[in-house]
């Protein structure tokens, strides 16, 4: 059990290293050359299984969206195969050095991690009229051991590819 | 309440945890009348799966009555035996509205790790684990049950608490293997593996129409009871050339349709077990495939294999070119039970499908590890153990 642990938190270490410094999904051809190596804010992405009219009636966006204001730039468009509406959302001013992303991921003051949550959050209410919660209150106790899994489900809607 | 929970690998407890509350105004409290054992909690229970913590619920087949409803359930009211599907899933999503349940996109509280892990979220399970949700399990007194008016179904009068308990997750997934493996009347099945996921893919297949279904275990009271219970055919791999057997039995051609019901802690009498084994023990693999293998390998040309045994990561000598020479269809899934349960309830009220004798042991919930510890070891010939945490 201790060896799947340890090989699951390296694994696990090198996954998240990978993508607070990299960026979900993205290799350095998305990054900008010149002297200051910033990169354009990447577009979070949810296809809602509806229709643009109900995914923002009379153009007013879901409350989790419509939160964000005016730090996020938010485009719909029809979703190829009739699957809904393609909602894309990044932050207007996004352009980061990746430690200083990192660093805020880590500490969860990262906007990006607003802006998955947010996606998340509007999907479900469009969807199913409300945000599933997790069960509560816990049946389990913090060890040394669940304290890395304890910190990554709070994170649980924050993070993630999208 | 009293529930059994996980205290670390291998090591189990029964022990007082809080009341499930209602969180959204589409969740149920169920009190658990029948919970059982599934081998997808032995890759719990033995730390192949690194996301439990502590104090988690096991459990995830289920049923029991309703004590407590939401205001935006329609379909159920205090007082219903129901059964539950194990998988949480919205009904509303793309996936759930094309059938495919366990795919859903918003059942999943923790959708992170499973999108790094697999590169995306499959739906929510119950008790298993943080990577599918971390909804309490069902071996417990009390279970709090999402999005009810899809998962959870009424249990008609005539069908036993002992029958229907099997329609939360085995029978589904047996039918769903044998369905979406494409079963059609002539065919020859074969299905890797006689537990209970195992036995409803063969009786499926049967009631689907194949000519002939073979069974196959190393165990020979699971094989006896395949034959009584199901009407099929058995091979026993320690006893048996497994490859020879099924061509003789197909014509020379090798099964049409093979169903893998085993899973990532399979064994082998040959070498590869102990292959498989070593390279499990020290992480150099996550998943032991032998059954999933010999299903490629034995199946005909152009045939198709279905995966219903748990698998969490990574496999080793997987055999790609036969899958690809041999112009095979591989297709895997959690259950999409939310498709099935109804049609399944009423085949078991009809009597066309039985279950009962899956359950070789039941007792109290306090005597749970004990279940789980026969379970595991297939000790006095254990199949299933079921709980009766408020009998």
């Amino acid at each position: 059990m201790r060896w799947l642990i340890g090989g699951a938190v390296v694994v696990g270490g090198v996954m998240v290293a990978r993508r607070l410094l990299g960026g979900a999904g993205q290799s350095k051809d998305h990054w900008q050359q010149g002297p200051a190596r910033r990169r354009e804010p990447r577009w979070h992405v949810a296809t809602v299984n509806r229709p643009a009219s109900d995914v923002a009636p009379g153009g007013r966006l879901p409350e989790p969206l419509a939160g964000l204001g005016d730090a996020v730039e938010v485009q719909l468009r029809p979703a190829a195969g009739d699957r809904g509406t393609e909602v894309a959302v990044r932050l207007r001013d996004g352009a980061r050095l990746p430690v200083a992303t990192a660093a805020r991921r880590v500490t969860g003051r990262d906007p990006e991690q607003a802006i998955r949550a947010a996606l998340r959050e509007s999907k479900q209410l469009i969807e199913t009229s409300e945000v599933l919660h997790p069960d509560y209150p816990p049946t389990t106790e913090p060890t040394p051991m669940n304290k890395p899994l304890r910190m990554a489900t709070q994170q649980g809607r924050r993070e993630g590819r999208l | 309440m009293k529930a059994l929970v996980w205290q670390g690998a291998n090591e189990l407890a029964v022990r007082q945890v809080p009341d499930p509350q209602m969180r959204n105004e589409q969740d149920i409290i169920v009190r658990v009348r029948r919970t059982v054992t599934c081998g997808s909690d032995l890759h719990l229970l033995g730390g192949y799966i690194p996301f439990m913590e502590r104090g988690d619920v096991l459990g995830h087949e289920f049923l029991g009555d309703v004590v407590e409803v939401g205001p935006q359930v329609r379909k159920h009211k205090v007082g219903d035996r129901v059964v539950v599907c194990s998988f949480v899933s919205c009904g509303k999503c793309w996936y759930c509205q094309h059938q495919q349940f366990s795919l859903c996109d918003n059942g999943n509280t923790n959708p992170m790790i499973t999108e790094n892990v697999w590169g995306a979220a499959p739906g929510g399970c119950y008790g298993y684990s943080h990577a599918l949700g971390g909804f309490a399990g069902s071996h417990a007194e009390y279970i709090r049950v999402p999005y009810a008016d899809q998962g959870a179904f009424t249990v008609p009068d005539e069908v036993s608490d002992e029958r229907a308990l099997f329609a939360s997750d085995a029978a589904p997934t047996g039918w769903m293997g044998a369905d979406l493996g494409g079963v059609k009347p002539g065919d020859v099945v074969a299905v890797w593996g006689a537990g209970g996921v195992g036995q409803m893919a063969a009786r499926a297949a049967v009631l689907l129409g194949a000519d002939r279904v073979i069974v196959i275990d190393r165990l020979d009271n699971r094989l006896e009871m395949a034959r009584t219970h199901l009407g099929v055919e058995t091979l026993n791999y320690e006893q048996q050339d497994v490859s020879g057997e099924l061509l003789e039995r197909s014509g020379g051609r090798g099964p049409d349709v093979c169903i893998e019901a085993v899973g990532m802690e399979s064994h082998s009498s040959g070498p590869q077990f102990l292959y498989d084994q070593v390279k499990q023990q020290l992480r150099i693999e996550s998943d032991r495939p032998i059954a999933a293998r010999e299903a490629i390998y034995n199946c005909r040309k152009g045939g198709s294999v279905f995966v219903l045994g748990v698998f969490a990561g990574l496999v080793d000598k997987f055999p790609l070119g036969a899958i690809m020479n041999k112009g095979l269809t591989l297709r895997g899934a959690q259950q999409h039970g939310q498709r099935y349960i109804p049609m399944l309830l009423e085949r078991m009220a009809r009597g066309e499908l039985v279950t009962e004798h899956l359950a070789t042991h039941t007792m109290p919930l306090d005597e749970a590890p004990r279940g789980y510890e026969m379970f595991k070891k297939k000790l006095d010939g254990c199949v299933r153990a079921v709980f009766q945490p408020t009998s």
